[in-house]
């Protein structure tokens, strides 16, 4: 059993042969990846549902139909993406090469979190292996039916010398990192990033932090209440609630909440039935302690529960919860809930709602649902997010080119479509000379004098290439 | 002190005046107009701190050509950008917004002092941020200059200048910044990052490292040691991208050395001592570090020192081993060290045997062996036949890679790194027949209207 430091440099030597720079080898892994999810559907729904309670239609949307998606965009972009990138040049560069050559940075490390265990672990390797590099994968322990299955399918697949799944908990995590890797994506919560960023600051070595925060819902002005209680319902839901981007609490008015309370009721019977815990399109929560923990969080709060509020331990279910007269202060309002409760706190006014937003930490996500353009545009303008989509959820990820990635506490870096390849690169500025003009070149040499200089400001200015162009 | 000059910035941010884009606008023609009327007292602040003549080369161009061009493309870059859309959202609004951060923390250097700070803030204002730039404190003259200057130009409140050194410096990094721009050491980048690490702050590190300069037997070398002498020697040797060692067959030796002679006659004359146009060492410490370095080994040109001035004349090295000490860490200073490779993979080898450099030198006339070494090995940034001049050109990201840094900037890619593109999608509350295959309960029906839309999806995004 190899340690953590023998895989790393295992990799590293595979890396340096240089393997997999071609486009060809990228190709092939991305299309040998295509294929491990294409021919183990079922192996890997059966994993998702062991873990998570994961209904089918839940997994095959958001794990495989996204990951796939992302697989078909980078396969067909490959080529366009590795290809240099000439650029604008002046007057003294005019007759040079002038590119940026995006290149492979070496030994990556991807972590992933529990709640969307294929997702958000294979994403971010479709760019680490379009950008050329190696890969150290480090699944959530958490998920560990989704673990087994990884630590089984990906070395069948996918090169062995190339990419390594190393499993374990927080040990073999911290082992990893005394590592250099040079690049570290992870996703997960913001105290595990700091030791991360921490860990990383020994080598210097740049991350990607995927992280999360609690994501508003701000519902203002005049709304289709129906239809925006279905879309609001589906995204914080979905997963039960354990997305980073599902909306974590609502703002409205009181008078919105008046509509909105029984739209939601309603939303919710139409989705999960009368009796959520029988119906099969409901996930679980993912552990009995995370269950404790969700469950201490709602036995704390002052809020009242206006839907749901049913549970239990053994099947590590919570119903689908609303909860009404939740003040800022309220323990649901301590930490990101990460579960199906949803708190609705009720503010005066647009702006009273915008202030609310800019006292927390940005939001990986911030989601506003009205009819009139000018409410969303002024929560668009006078906030910040990770993301931003006005009326719907969560929808805003299935995007690949839309970069996904948070601000501030909610994260640091982002991916997704090309954003994902350029997460994994070095961008090399390239300039090629010739040997001609060397009297242009005398301009810049000692001895100086005050009318060279005229001169080369004049070349150096990148005004002075439009006149000749 | 420090707290409350970042605690106005941010009050100033929160304030929502550096949004509308006349208002950068107006601060960075603000700025311009600063450049050019206190010209004369920069230079001879950078005379004050480092002997340098040649200022206006080396940073002011730089900097008006960045201030220009931002105010040229501000409205450009500050706008939304398309992205591809699918079927599902083909009648929405997709786009990525450029944000603003909130306050950057800018922390400059003391080689290039006017450049490192000022180019960052260029970026800075034009993307909407507050900043505060910390010159380096052993750039004395120029950091008071700065401080004195840049509150008569510019807001006082969103760009305040904190002077001072390592407590100063240690304190800010205490506190909570939304970005820090960092150019300097390896050493201290790790040091930054690290407290940034407690904040979960993004950070750019322009550090340094030894750029190898690898000249093939094949190529014109009287013009590649003018080229090279020239990057080497400006500012004495103290510039991050300076070519750091020479890589070359030992048959060619002779001739580089003899061409670097000759050239440095051309610009420094007999006695570089005398000529107004050579530089100092910044301080005792580097003279002596830069000192040490040469110890054990006699140079074939150059050598001469005179402590009272921190003077070390152009000096070059030959047959210097790949181990010793002159190779270990970046020069910064006037040493060339000559180290012997048997053809250009060896050269290759000698590289990647070594930490990521920031900048890489390639002189060779053969078009395929160049974009071979090109290809195989990784740096900052790389110039062919010539030194330095990527930088020159804003539209290429400048910035390093593993042990020399992360992040760049110069043009736009100082907006974009100082900014947040901020995912964007509209919807409107209409269609929802559309979303109805998303949504529980979840039957075959659905499924095979979700697998036309993943077919849809398919034909329309690839």
């Amino acid at each position: 059993m190899a340690t953590e430091t023998q895989v790393v440099e295992k990799l590293r030597a595979t890396f340096r042969s240089g393997i997999t720079v071609p486009e060809q080898f990228r190709r092939t892994q991305l299309n040998n990846l295509m294929a491990m999810v294409n021919e183990n559907e079922e192996q890997i729904l059966k994993a998702l549902h062991q873990d998570l309670a994961k209904p089918k239609f839940e997994a095959i949307l958001s794990e495989l139909v996204i990951l796939t998606n992302e697989l078909h965009y980078a396969i067909s972009n490959l080529r366009s993406w590795m290809q240099p990138e000439y650029v604008s040049k002046s007057l003294a560069t005019r007759f040079d090469d002038c590119f940026v050559q995006r290149e492979p940075l070496g030994v990556v490390l991807i972590i992933a979190p529990w709640n969307y265990p294929l997702q958000l672990l294979l994403l971010p390797l479709v760019g680490a292996i379009a950008a050329g590099n190696c890969a150290v994968i480090k699944p959530s322990e958490i998920s560990l039916a989704t673990e087994n299955l990884m630590a089984e399918l990906i070395p069948r697949y996918l090169s062995q010398d190339c990419y390594a799944v190393v499993r374990g908990g927080p040990e073999e995590t911290k082992a990893l990192l005394e590592n250099r890797f040079d690049h570290i994506f992870y996703t997960g919560s913001q105290s595990v990033a700091r030791s991360i960023l921490q860990a990383a600051s020994v080598h210097l070595t740049p991350v990607t932090l995927e992280l999360g925060g609690k994501c508003p819902g701000f519902i203002y002005g005049h709304v289709n209440i129906v239809a925006a209680a279905r879309r609001l319902v589906w995204a914080k839901f979905f997963n039960a609630g354990q997305s980073c981007v599902a909306p974590d609490y609502l703002l409205c008015t009181r008078a919105t909440q008046d509509t909105l309370v029984p739209a939601l009721r309603q939303a919710l019977e139409d989705f999960y039935g009368t009796n959520p815990q029988t119906c099969p399109d409901l996930s679980r929560i993912v552990s009995p302690r995370h269950w404790t923990r969700l469950m201490n969080l709602l036995g704390r709060s002052k809020g009242k529960v206006v839907v749901g509020g049913e549970s239990n331990e053994e099947d590590k279910y919570i119903a689908p919860t609303v909860l009404v007269d939740v003040t800022e202060d309220d323990a649901l309002m301590e930490e990101e809930i990460f579960g199906p409760i949803l708190p609705i706190i009720t503010v005066e006014s647009l702006e009273k709602g915008i202030e609310f937003i800019n006292c927390r930490e940005k939001p990986l996500a911030l989601y506003v649902f009205s009819d009139e353009s000018s409410v969303i545009n002024m929560v668009l303008e006078k906030t910040s997010s990770g993301g931003f989509v006005s009326n719907d959820g969560i929808i805003h990820m299935s995007l690949p080119g839309l970069p996904f990635g948070g601000v501030g506490g909610s994260g640091w870096g982002s991916y997704h479509g090309r954003w994902g390849f350029e997460t994994f690169s070095h961008r090399k500025a390239c300039m090629l000379r010739g040997w001609a003009l060397e009297r242009l070149n005398g301009l810049r040499y000692p001895p100086y004098r005050d009318d060279k200089l005229g001169w080369l400001r004049w070349t150096a200015s990148p005004k002075s290439s439009c006149a000749l162009m | 002190m420090e707290r409350q000059a970042v605690n106005r910035a941010k009050e100033a941010f929160l304030s929502g005046r550096t949004r509308p884009l006349e208002f950068r606008l107006q601060q960075l023609h603000a700025l311009q107009r600063m450049i050019t009327e206190k010209e004369t007292e920069i230079c001879t602040s950078l005379k004050q701190d480092i002997n340098r003549y040649d200022t206006p080369l080396l940073e002011l161009i730089g900097i008006e050509n960045e201030i220009s061009l931002a105010i040229e493309k501000l409205t450009q870059w500050a706008a939304p950008r398309q992205v591809d859309r699918n079927i599902l959202t083909v009648s929405d609004e997709v786009y990525v917004q450029p944000e603003p951060l909130g306050v950057v923390l800018i922390i400059g250097a003391w080689n290039y002092p006017w450049a490192v700070t000022l180019q960052p803030l260029v970026g800075a204002i034009a993307a909407g941020n507050a900043a505060v730039v910390k010159p380096s404190e052993l750039s004395e003259y120029s950091s008071l200059l700065l401080r004195a200057l840049l509150p008569r130009y510019l807001d006082k409140d969103l760009y305040p200048v904190v002077t001072g050194g390592v407590s100063e410096t240690q304190e800010l990094l205490r506190l909570r910044f939304d970005h820090i721009f960092y150019t300097g050491s390896s050493t201290v980048g790790k040091v930054v990052m690290e407290a940034a690490a407690r904040h979960l702050t993004p950070v750019t590190l322009e550090l340094g490292g030894k750029s190898p300069c690898y000249i093939d037997k094949n190529c014109d070398i009287r013009i590649a040691c003018r080229r090279i002498t020239w990057g080497k020697f400006v500012n004495c040797g103290q510039t991050c991208i300076a070519p750091d060692y020479i890589l070359c067959e030992p048959c060619i030796q002779g001739r580089v050395v003899e061409c670097i002679r000759q050239t440095l006659l051309e610009f420094y004359g007999a006695d570089p001592k005398c000529s107004p146009d050579y530089g100092r060492i910044i301080n005792q410490r580097h003279f002596s570090r830069i000192m040490s370095l040469m110890e054990g080994y006699t140079p074939v040109i150059g050598g001469q020192t005179d402590a009272s001035q921190r003077y070390i004349a152009p000096t070059v090295l030959k047959d210097v081993p790949p181990h010793s000490r002159l190779m270990q860490e970046e020069i910064f200073g006037p040493l060339l060290p000559i180290v012997a490779v048997s053809d250009m993979d060896d050269a290759i080898r000698f590289v990647n045997e070594r930490e990521k450099p920031l900048a890489l030198y390639i002189f060779c006339s053969d078009k395929k062996a160049t974009k071979k070494m090109i290809e195989e090995t990784t740096s900052g940034g790389v110039t062919v036949n010539d030194v330095m001049m990527h930088y020159t050109l804003s539209s290429l990201p400048f910035g390093g890679v593993g042990q020399s840094g992360m992040g760049c900037y110069h043009g736009k890619h100082t907006f974009d790194q100082l900014s947040h593109q901020r995912a964007c999608l509209i919807r409107s509350l209409g269609m929802e027949s559309v979303n109805l295959s998303r949504y529980p309960p979840q039957d075959l029906f659905y499924f095979l209207s979700l697998s036309n839309i993943q077919l849809f999806r398919d034909i329309f995004t690839t």
